[in-house]
């Protein structure tokens, strides 16, 4: 059996993501990262409260920020975890088509929210003039929420390029937990954003 | 004769779509306990609610929230996930006392 046959069995095991060794090496390897990722984000969140408080006049938490927007925000996001939920329900029943289309949803949820948060910060410059440099609780702000919006950004190149990559493809064993991977990813990046909506935004809210 | 790229046995096949349905429900219900989470955080602080009984309420439903992503849509309740664990629960640890050294800093 060549290389190749192994990959792609005519019957898929039960868990195509960890049935190579490098499948299981990728699952425990990636989520290392993200155990170093709890602790880039907490010094991120740690600095933010500890300069929230430092605003230079009149642009405070209080006066800034919309709930409406960070509850729609919010909802896609959330979302958007359910539905990469759905296509690795999809892999582990061997079904590429429909575990493409929902990864194609997910997507669609993650560029609405980033839309948002770029509306968010256009918004808020050219508003309020609350910029990076405005006061210490700017930097603070921008850094974190921006951080998370950086890992958004990356989160929906790594998952359309595997979309298109693997197109023709289909599901095989070495594509598989490479999908695994982004779709842990992309529930980690929900993980921040509820700290983030709870201690930035409606902690900020109640002053 | 042993045969590598034969099928499983079709009541083998059928239990393990069993399973992801019954696994896929428990999803989708801590889904919408999430949503049910978010809507109260967001409703207490539209109404206005006493700060000093809000902040930890607050805090207290999102990391329930977080348990549910961590826990069912991270399939950290499923079988093989000890290290998973060993490292999230290292991580938050570390976080924890990151956020304190920090806050505590600013406070004295």
């Amino acid at each position: 059996m060549s290389h190749d046959d192994v990959l792609n069995p005519k019957q898929m095991p039960h868990d195509p993501e960890k049935a190579t060794l490098e499948g299981k090496n990728k699952f425990l390897g990636f989520w290392f990262f993200l155990g170093g990722e709890t602790v880039l984000f907490a010094s991120l969140f740690g600095t933010y409260l500890a300069l929230n408080g430092s605003t230079q006049g009149e642009n405070t938490p209080e006066n800034l920020f919309g709930l409406e927007l960070v509850f729609i925000m919010t909802m896609l996001l959330l979302t958007s975890s359910l539905t990469s939920v759905y296509a690795m329900y999809h892999m582990k029943n061997h079904d590429f088509g429909k575990m493409q289309l929902w990864l194609v949803i997910t997507v669609a949820l993650g560029l609405a929210f980033l839309g948002f948060e770029i509306y968010e910060f256009y918004h808020y410059i050219h508003e309020y003039d609350f910029t990076f440099r405005s006061s210490a609780f700017g930097s603070a702000f921008y850094t974190l929420v921006g951080f998370h919006g950086g890992h958004v950004l990356f989160g929906l190149c790594w998952i359309t390029a595997l979309i298109i990559r693997n197109q023709k493809r289909g599901l095989n064993l070495y594509n598989a937990p490479k999908y695994y991977t982004a779709s842990l990813y992309w529930h980690f990046i929900d993980v921040v954003w509820v700290f983030i909506f709870t201690v930035v935004y409606l902690m900020g809210k109640v002053g | 004769m042993a045969d590598h790229t034969g099928s499983k046995p079709v009541h083998q096949a059928e239990y393990e779509r069993k399973q992801h349905r019954e696994e896929m429900k428990q999803q989708v219900i801590s889904f919408v306990m999430m949503i049910l989470f978010t809507f109260v955080a967001f409703g207490m602080v539209m109404a206005g609610v006493d700060s000093f009984f809000v902040i930890p309420v607050l805090l207290l439903l999102a990391i329930v929230q977080v348990v549910f992503q961590l826990y069912y849509f991270m399939h950290m309740k499923n079988k093989g996930h000890d290290m998973p664990a060993l490292m999230m629960y290292g991580g938050a640890a570390v976080a924890l006392l990151t956020i304190i050294t920090f806050t505590t800093i600013i406070w004295w």
